[in-house]
């Protein structure tokens, strides 16, 4: 494949005036003996800290998916004791049973675990870091210090994070949105005392990450780009990567705002939040807060926070698909405009998570209306997948499958989006599986199949070698039809009235019909964790032993592939490539190959142009 | 960080070194996390049981105070672009002096807050005061770190680091702290009209 290829000089033409200078000192870098300690742990390098993320976030997601095992153990089998389980979890096993406080706790941390530490810095932080400069065509970040310093808070943030859940009176407990006053008040459970102090603690250092990463990621698409490489001839996992940074770098802010407030709350006895409780028939001295104002404040926050979710996994995947479809990707132009629809709404349907606080009913449809007009960016970008399918040459690699996947998962989980904006039946079904189901199709779990779509298909750059094909299906699979056999019965049961964050329903005999399903998703669930265990296997086992990969494996277009098998520091051995074409000149018509990368330029390939490239030949 | 050296074979974009946009950036950041607090400010103020008491009259000298540190650094910058290198320190050391000065005045006039009876928390505070405190504090710790990067480049002018073809360091501070500056007239403003 590689003979394909032009060699850099040729590509390189005359730009190359002051690069050679330039090139000497990259030269005499990779020669340069680096410690371990540089090398490894406290490293500069882009693509050392894109790998140091996801090391950490697959720590993080088997840690959330155990969580999640736990509490689902509790809700199939309620009446059944679980002393088995008390070697591991100590005194929360009370009598063979689960103790209650620490079900919330767990339903807590797994939020908090999988929508910041997984899904946020697992994902952004690994692929963020990883292609913003290998894509673009830049040596590396625009500060590979605060780069590295975004890495090391967020270690910091999860070391606190991690020690939170050993302590006495356990970690958080009042969900992962921690409403006060219920998370402002130690006395109230358990869960609010230390637990949530040091939750508040770990994601101030979680924000500070997050902004250091965030602005080094904007300022490197903004200022570092190669020669050529213009915004529309970027690479649609920049895009998207780009928006969200934006998303991060105007919402973390304001949820800081909010947890410094609820910090001041707890610990110095302002009353931002809090108002006329009683609790354990004592009157509380706070008076004229409004917990309402949190909400306000934390979905600000929240809600870009499921498009900093999402958005990098729709990146990805229009990448992969249109690569392993062979196809240009169907409306590149549409799909950066609905990228820019959703940020841009993302800011303003965040009431839609608060139709029952008792909102003014006119209020409640402004945010309706606004909520659903964010199917259309989401149909846009939905129909161009589709559409990039249809009639491709399509190869069925682990990456590709587990793009359709994401697709599906998007379109199930997006239609319920329809209903549960709708403020009337919001208000039916707020506090039901319903809710659970959606969003954990439509945000949790396409968010983690875009993840896997990307460790898959950019595993042979980060590591030289390729993963399993075999076990990756298998993985596929497994996991798709997983989060189905999840998740769809959720939907049943919540549309029945069966209610979320309830430890125990036995008392119920209205929910007692329920059991054999609830049965059911609970063994569909452990059986999708375990069939994560054949990706760690097939991740950490490929590190080392899997096959070896080219420089091209995938016979893509975009930049990355231009380096070699495994870019050292710097990215390119020689000079940077500069751009000539668009990312997806798949299968072009008379064209001697069924791809031509980003750096050939048009004058190579006089026999596909087409009549307006015939002026840039 | 070989960035500078790589810009000329970049495709052209905003002209901004990338340094100095990575901290407009965090400016930008900075400033969302008032944009929170000023419209939770009146979100709060418009549900009642809001104490209302006046500014303290101080709050305009403080202003006066940051406005001139504003002037000052103003001027190291226009001294730097012209290599008058003793008028640039001279310049900072006056605006990290007004920097200080401004700090001291909104310490003292918290305590003369505390002195009218207008506290942070405790039994007697109401969020409209608790909300003073926030946004003088939160804008105080912003200003440290101000002062901290004034530190930084008055220390690197008397290393000769600062000068017409190394106005990096400078137009940076420069920036930040005009912002901090404007960041703390805003405030004032909004306090003065949602009082």
């Amino acid at each position: 494949m590689a003979a394909n290829l032009p060699t850099h000089a040729q590509v390189q033409g005359g730009i190359g005036v002051t690069e050679p200078g330039h090139d000497v000192h990259e030269h005499h870098d990779e020669h340069h003996e680096q410690s371990f300690l540089q090398k490894y742990i406290f490293s500069t390098d882009h693509k050392v800290i894109a790998k140091q993320f996801l090391i950490t976030g697959i720590f993080w997601a088997i840690l959330g998916g155990t969580l999640s095992s736990l509490f689902r153990l509790q809700l199939g089998w309620p009446e059944s004791t679980l002393e088995w389980l008390s070697p591991f979890l100590g005194k929360w096993i009370e009598a063979g049973k689960l103790n209650p406080e620490f079900y919330l706790a767990l339903v807590t941390m797994h939020g908090t675990i999988m929508v910041f530490f997984v899904l946020t810095a697992g994902l952004s932080g690994t692929f963020s870091n990883f292609l913003i400069p290998l894509q673009i065509g830049a040596r590396d970040m625009a500060s590979g210090f605060m780069n590295m310093l975004s890495y090391w808070f967020f270690f910091l943030s999860s070391v606190v994070m991690f020690l939170s859940l050993f302590l006495e009176t356990g970690p958080a407990a009042a969900g992962w949105t921690i409403y006060p006053p219920l998370s402002a008040l130690p006395q109230a459970i358990p869960g609010s005392g230390m637990g949530m102090t040091m939750w508040l603690v770990s994601m101030a250092l979680f924000i500070v990450s997050q902004l250091l990463g965030g602005v080094n990621y904007i300022t490197t698409v903004i200022n570092l780009r190669t020669q050529g490489m213009s915004m529309s001839k970027l690479p649609l996992t920049i895009w998207s990567f780009f928006l969200t940074a934006v998303l991060g770098l105007l919402s973390f802010p304001v949820l800081f705002s909010a947890a410094l407030l609820l910090i001041f709350d707890r610990s110095f006895g302002t009353s931002f939040f809090l108002s006329d409780i009683y609790i354990a028939g004592q009157a509380l001295p706070n008076t004229g807060g409004s917990p309402i104002l949190f909400q306000h404040l934390f979905w600000f926050l929240g809600h870009p926070e499921v498009y900093i979710v999402i958005m990098p996994a729709m990146g990805m995947v229009s990448e992969i698909m249109a690569t392993n479809a062979r196809k240009p990707i169907f409306g590149y132009r549409a799909m950066i405009g609905s990228l820019l629809g959703i940020s841009l709404l993302s800011f303003v349907v965040w009431a839609h998570h608060m139709f029952v606080t008792g909102m003014n009913p006119f209020l409640g449809s402004v945010f309706m209306f606004l909520t659903l007009i964010i199917a259309v960016p989401s149909a846009v970008k939905t129909f161009n997948w589709l559409a990039t399918l249809w009639r491709g040459n399509i190869r069925f690699t682990t990456a590709m499958l587990f793009s359709i996947g994401f697709v599906s998962l998007f379109i199930a989980g997006g239609l319920t989006g329809i209903v549960l904006g709708n403020a009337a039946l919001d208000i039916q079904m707020h506090n039901t599986y319903f809710v659970v189901a959606h969003f954990h199709l439509v945000m949790g779990s396409s968010a983690f199949f875009g993840l896997w779509a990307g460790v898959y298909h950019w595993f042979p750059k980060m590591f030289g070698r390729m993963m399993d094909e075999k076990l990756g299906y298998v993985h596929f699979w497994l996991t798709f039809l997983g989060v189905y056999l999840v998740f769809l019965p959720m939907h049943y049961v919540g549309i029945a009235g069966f209610p979320r964050r309830y430890y125990s329903w036995t008392g119920f005999d209205t929910f007692s019909q329920f059991a054999n399903l609830n049965k059911f998703i609970s063994v569909a669930a452990i059986l999708a964790f375990f069939a994560q265990f054949v990706f760690i296997f097939n991740f950490f086992y490929s590190i080392f032993r899997g096959r070896r990969a080219s420089e091209n494996p995938w016979r893509s277009t975009t930049l990355e592939w231009t380096t070699p098998v495994v870019p050292g520091h710097g990215n390119w051995p020689g000079a940077i490539p500069a751009v000539h074409r668009w990312p997806y000149d798949y299968s072009k018509p008379g064209a001697a190959d069924d791809f031509i990368p980003q750096h050939v330029p048009y004058s190579q390939t006089q026999s596909s142009n087409l009549p307006y490239e015939r002026e840039m030949e | 960080m070989h960035t500078a050296e790589t810009l000329n074979t970049k495709e052209p974009s905003t002209g901004i070194h990338p340094t100095r946009f990575l901290l407009m950036l965090m400016i930008v950041s900075i400033f969302m996390i008032f944009a929170a607090y000023t419209s939770a400010y009146i979100v709060r103020r418009n549900e009642g049981n809001w104490l209302e008491f006046d500014l303290p009259a101080g709050f305009l000298i403080t202003s006066l105070i940051i406005v001139l540190s504003s002037v000052t650094v103003q001027w190291a910058w226009f001294a730097a672009r012209k290599d008058e290198l003793n008028q640039v320190r001279l310049a900072l050391a006056l605006t990290l002096t007004f920097g200080v000065a401004f700090l001291v005045g909104q310490w003292l006039l918290w305590g003369q807050l505390v002195d009218s009876r207008i506290f942070f928390g405790g039994t007697d505070s109401n969020p409209s005061g608790s909300f003073l405190y926030v946004l003088t504090g939160v804008h105080g710790f912003h200003l440290i770190t101000g002062l901290i990067f004034l530190l930084v480049v008055l220390r690197k002018s008397f290393k000769y680091q600062v000068h017409s073809r190394q106005m990096l360091s400078i137009g940076n501070v420069t920036i930040y702290w005009h912002f901090l500056g404007a960041l703390w007239l805003y405030l004032y403003l909004f306090l003065l009209l949602n009082h």
